[in-house]
């Protein structure tokens, strides 16, 4: 069968069905856009948190549709072709537990404050709980620097998943990528549409085409683990590649360390700090709006995870049988898959092929090593064992729909907060009308769109890993927020110092991992997992742990805050 | 204590939190290449159970310890009221 797979690859002929799909879903999507604008009020409340009117449906499908990116479809499915099973328990085992505490515990009590205070934005709660203008100021461009790599996997996951789809459809127009459509197009068309059906919308359009997106992927994502599953011959056929051919998939043993398994938890406290996600649960009709979230989040991140893990495994076992072709990583280009070494009997090596798994020789007549493009993995299966183009158009429409419903929230975010928290901020009252408003929160997103767009046509990292540093940065700074509810003592000083201090940790890590590889003073990189650890654990937990302790340290040493200002963010009861 | 009876159930719904957060760890399947039903991994396996458990924990928590009045708190002030450090 397999054998089979990479004949019938070597001669079917590329049809451009699927790219038609996806384009016809673009242009659905420019139509929402233009229907949700018949909604808009008009006026910077309504296009800032839908002038708080979103019921449970709405709210689960766009908090979900948020979260949820090319981390959770293209990253989750390259990570388990890379590191095996582990990689649910790193993420979306924790986040059921941890995203739905946190959405329990953490907002509805902020949506409580944001409606008796009237808050549009984070920076706002911060400046308030703080008494702090300066912390608004420092807090601001550390959620920038950190939304903008959120923003990036998600220009990298729909540029790798188009290129893999497309891969030989243009073979003249776009011969430096094997005939595929470049990274830099599918980048700027889905910055486009995206663009397009926020600014005619607001938050309300993001809502609208988080929800519509969000069945989308769902659906598709389920239909593409059947689809494939019935392409490697069956569920257990399937199994039975695996064991054979990558059995180390099915375990954690090699491939994740107990440390870094336990230490992923500091990962998904980021939901607690996200800036669109704040502006989400702002758009809540009422407290009891949130309860289908909480309750529903870890069955649906279950739906869509499980099914990439496996078909991350499945690829992992055809790639070891030499029976799935992937696009290398870069810095090479060409095609890459497993062939028997002929100088070892019984042993494998991966190396440089042609499109139909053909091994290339160099010079000298040897094999070219090379490593595959994880990220291409997903799409490559879908393009392999999918044989109906309209459907493979329609699955890749379902992981662009992912990707796109994170997008949204993330641009409305950063226009809301550039308006609000630095330009409206440091003007006097009623400078700008509503119009005005709306056009420099709209300037202000093209222009992060269009610098995270330029740093996404360097050579594309890991979209999981980048994804990791991205949330550490967050959750590091989660012990910010829950002290600002919860703990009475907390004073401007240490929030201060804790932003600071994480900003410092987060960017020293981070360059040390990113731009020092190989060559890291601080941590190490596990040789089994590639994994980048500090002190045999992840980052997050090292970046978290400065943050808390200079939050509380501070704290403890600086003057409390009146009691009166305090009272007004609790309870009378606590 | 006795104005606010959701607390004990709080408490007791943290409790199971943290218990289902100390199961996460599954040592006893870490090495374990165990196909279910000839293609689901034990270890995935129970990390989806896992992921079940804790929805369900969440519908219980909703059913027996939601935070009744904080809405009410919520609704005191319309949100026209003045942020000291939310300067518009």
């Amino acid at each position: 069968m397999n054998t089979l797979l990479l004949l019938g690859q070597a001669s079917r002929e590329v049809s451009p069905i699927p790219l038609y799909v996806i384009i016809g879903y673009m242009g659905v999507l420019l139509a929402m856009g233009y229907l949700s604008s018949r909604s808009f009020r008009g006026t910077s409340a309504d296009f800032f948190t839908a002038s708080r009117s979103i019921g449970p449906v709405l709210l689960l499908m766009s908090i979900f549709g948020t979260t949820m990116t090319s981390f959770a479809m293209i990253g989750s499915t390259a990570k388990s072709f890379d590191l095996g099973i582990g990689v649910y328990g790193l993420m979306a085992s924790w986040s059921g537990l941890i995203h739905s505490a946190i959405f329990f515990l953490v907002g509805i009590k902020l949506w409580a404050l944001g409606k008796r205070y009237g808050y549009m934005t984070q920076v706002q709660f911060f400046r308030d709980r703080y008494q702090s203008n300066l912390l608004g100021y420092i807090l601001f461009p550390v959620l920038v620097a950190l939304v903008i790599p959120y923003i990036l996997i998600g220009l990298l996951g729909a540029g790798a998943v188009v290129r893999a789809v497309t891969m030989n459809m243009f073979p003249e127009m776009f011969a430096s990528t094997q005939g595929a459509v470049p990274q830099w197009l599918t980048g700027l068309i889905i910055s486009l549409v995206v663009l397009y059906y926020i600014f005619v919308g607001g938050v309300r359009g993001a809502t609208w085409a988080n929800t519509f997106q969000t069945l989308v992927f769902m659906v598709t994502g389920v239909v593409a683990f059947l689809l494939i599953a019935k392409g490697m011959g069956g569920l257990t056929k399937a199994g039975e590649i695996v064991a054979q051919h990558a059995p180390e998939n099915l375990a954690r043993e090699g491939r994740i360390t107990h440390t870094q398994f336990l230490t992923y938890m500091f990962v998904p406290l980021s939901v607690g700090m996200f800036p669109h996600l704040f502006q989400h649960w702002l758009t809540a009709k009422s407290a009891k709006t949130f309860r289908l979230t909480v309750v529903a989040h870890p069955i649906f991140i279950m739906i869509v995870w499980a099914p990439c893990i496996l078909i991350g495994i499945w690829a992992a076992g055809l790639f070891g049988q030499g029976a799935l072709v992937l696009p290398a990583a870069p810095p090479m280009s060409g095609m890459v898959a497993t062939v028997d070494n002929p100088e070892v009997p019984g042993e494998r090596l991966t190396v440089r092929t042609k499109a139909d798994g053909t091994p290339l020789q160099d010079d000298q007549g040897k094999l070219i090593p090379a490593k595959p493009s994880s990220n291409a993995v997903l799409g490559r299966m879908v393009d392999q064992l999918v044989h109906s183009p309209l459907l493979t158009g329609v699955l890749i429409a379902g992981v662009l729909a992912a990707i796109m419903s994170s997008l949204d929230s993330q641009f409305v975010c950063l226009g809301t907060m550039f308006t609000t928290d630095i330009v409206i901020h440091m003007s006097r009252k009623d400078r700008f009308t509503d119009k005005q408003k709306l056009l420099i929160s709209r300037s202000f997103i093209v222009g992060i769109v269009g610098i995270t767009y330029l740093l996404s046509l360097a050579e594309p990292r890991h979209v999981f890993d980048l994804g990791v540093w991205c949330f550490s940065g967050f959750g590091a700074l989660f012990p910010l927020v829950f002290a600002a509810i919860y703990w009475r003592r907390v004073t401007r000083a240490g929030a201060l110092a804790c932003v600071l201090m994480t900003g410092a940790a987060w960017t020293m890590f981070f360059l040390d991992d990113i731009v020092l590889r190989g060559h890291s003073y601080f941590g190490t990189v596990d040789p089994g997992t590639d994994e980048y650890l500090v002190l045999g654990v992840m980052p997050a937990a090292v970046i978290f742990a400065v943050s808390a302790l200079t939050l509380v340290g501070v704290s403890l040493a600086t003057t409390p805050p009146p009691k009166e200002h305090v009272d007004r963010f609790f309870l009378p009861a606590e | 204590m006795a104005k606010h009876p959701y607390r004990t159930a709080a408490r007791i719904m943290t409790a199971i939190a943290i218990t289902l957060a100390v199961l996460h760890h599954d040592f006893w399947f870490w090495n374990d290449q165990t196909l279910v039903m000839g293609f689901m991994p034990i270890g995935l396996l129970y990390h989806i159970l896992f992921s079940i458990a804790s929805a369900t924990l969440w519908a219980v928590t909703m059913m027996v310890a939601w935070p009744v009045h904080i809405e009410e708190w919520a609704d005191e002030f319309d949100g026209s009221a003045t942020s000291q450090g939310a300067k518009k």
